[in-house]
């Protein structure tokens, strides 16, 4: 008999094993984030020092994270911990790291970039009334620099949640993957499943991404007001 | 067998994918500005009816992953009895997703033209064609070069996805022969150098063309 594929979403525990799926994707990407921001604010700020060696390694760690694709960069990690450093780590844990160096090299570039666009003149007052170094970063720099990298930052964020759909390459259970079990669990009973499965994933990505993104716009537009 | 000659051996499959890699990518990339900058004149212009579904369209393409775009595209349009070839999905699924940044890009590019320019325009006369051809066409074009530039090399590294509907680009065939000979750390490398020929020219021309449009706006 013809079998309308919506309930393919609602049959059993289907629906909450999504959801289930969706949570692993969520929680990856929020360690991920969080370890990624502190490593790359670290790094931004040592990358605005005028150590010309240590300037060059960190740029060398922001370049490959940015040239190797990111499906490279979780086989690369995936394969190699294990094998050559005798790491074995699982999947999720694997993909957490990876996510949270990729966000940290691009935050290092974000930070570097707002850090030097506060104006000259507000280090140097800094300097003049005698703040030592990260006195200065405290309570001049990183304030005056934060509104600037926050919209960057928020579309980085985006970009890591849709960057999760590859969880499932390296077989970790996350929702894509709990997706594919149930579409082939059901093919036989109910092939046009897919289509709701993949539908409903669809929905829970844009779902996560479009406030982030429209957040990320407000912001932006507030801090182009404000420079005005 | 030494690490090079299993690299050696492996070379003519990696040139293929290399080449199917480039090959998908330039017709994605070309349908994706063809579709961002049709977009991004009717945003510009606020076309009515038409503005709407772009803004839909934009935001769904922007805030959905490839993959789940591929995988639709892949196994459940045939369900609605559309039924691509592999690359035809991975084409199609590049283009879906490139349009809506490359449209982002030549609208950041048309909004960064002084509004002095517009004025000027309207001033002596212009019809609101003439305003596009003359005035904000050619200066937003120029504009938006750097961020189309970094779409290009977002969309080259998508590719890699293409690696999930059994495409045989770049990743998929050293996943490939990863499964069959277990050199994992020989083909990763040729994998790695393999991106790094195609994306290391292209983001140093990036940084140069970055350089280069600062100067190319009016009166700087």
């Amino acid at each position: 008999m013809a079998h309308s594929g919506i309930d393919v979403l609602t049959a059993g525990s289907n629906f909450s094993r999504l959801l289930g799926g969706l949570w692993v994707t969520i929680k990856i990407a929020l360690i991920a984030i969080i370890i990624g921001l502190i490593i790359g604010v670290l790094l931004g700020i040592l990358r605005t020092l005028p150590n010309r060696p240590l300037r060059f390694i960190l740029r060398l760690y922001l370049e490959f994270f940015r040239i190797v694709p990111t499906v490279v960069l979780l086989f690369l990690f995936y394969y190699i911990l294990p094998k050559e450093f005798n790491v074995n780590l699982p999947a999720d844990a694997v993909a957490t790291l990876v996510f949270a160096l990729w966000v940290a090299a691009e935050m290092t570039d974000i930070v570097r970039g707002a850090l030097e666009s506060v104006p000259q003149h507000q280090k140097e007052a800094g300097q003049a009334i005698g703040l030592t170094y990260w006195q200065l970063q405290r309570y001049v720099l990183i304030p005056q620099a934060w509104p600037l990298c926050l919209p960057a930052t928020v579309n980085l964020m985006t970009r890591v949640v849709k960057t999760t759909s590859l969880l499932m390459l390296i077989s970790v259970m996350d929702v894509i993957n709990i997706g594919q079990q149930i579409i082939e669990a059901n093919n036989k009973t109910a092939p046009n499943g897919v289509f709701w499965i993949y539908g409903i994933i669809f929905i829970f990505y844009f779902m996560i991404n479009y406030p982030l993104s429209r957040w990320a716009k407000h912001l932006n537009k507030r801090r182009l007001e404000a420079n005005h | 067998m030494s690490s090079w000659a299993i690299i050696q051996q492996s070379l003519p499959l990696f040139q293929k994918g290399f080449f199917i890699t480039l090959k998908l990518a330039a017709l994605g990339i070309l349908g994706a500005i063809v579709v961002g900058s049709i977009c991004s004149l009717i945003q510009y212009f606020k076309l009515p009816l038409l503005n709407p579904l772009v803004t839909i369209y934009t935001e769904i393409a922007r805030n959905t992953p490839l993959l789940i775009q591929l995988f639709f595209l892949y196994y459940a349009f045939p369900q609605l009895g559309l039924r691509l070839t592999a690359s035809q999905c991975g084409i199609v699924g590049l283009i879906f997703l490139g349009g809506s940044y490359m449209a982002a890009g030549f609208t950041g590019g048309f909004e960064g033209i002084s509004s002095s320019q517009l004025e000027a325009g309207q001033a002596i006369g212009l019809s609101r064609w003439q305003l596009a051809r003359y005035v904000v066409l050619p200066q937003g074009l120029a504009l938006s070069v750097p961020a189309l530039a970094a779409n290009i090399i977002f969309l080259i590294k998508e590719t890699s996805i293409f690696t999930v509907i059994a495409i045989p680009e770049l990743t998929n065939t050293a996943l490939d022969l990863i499964g069959m000979y277990y050199h994992t750390n020989e083909y990763l490398v040729v994998l790695v150098v393999a991106y790094a020929i195609i994306l290391i020219p292209l983001s140093l021309i990036l940084t140069y063309l970055e350089r280069r449009v600062r100067y190319g706006t009016f009166g700087n």
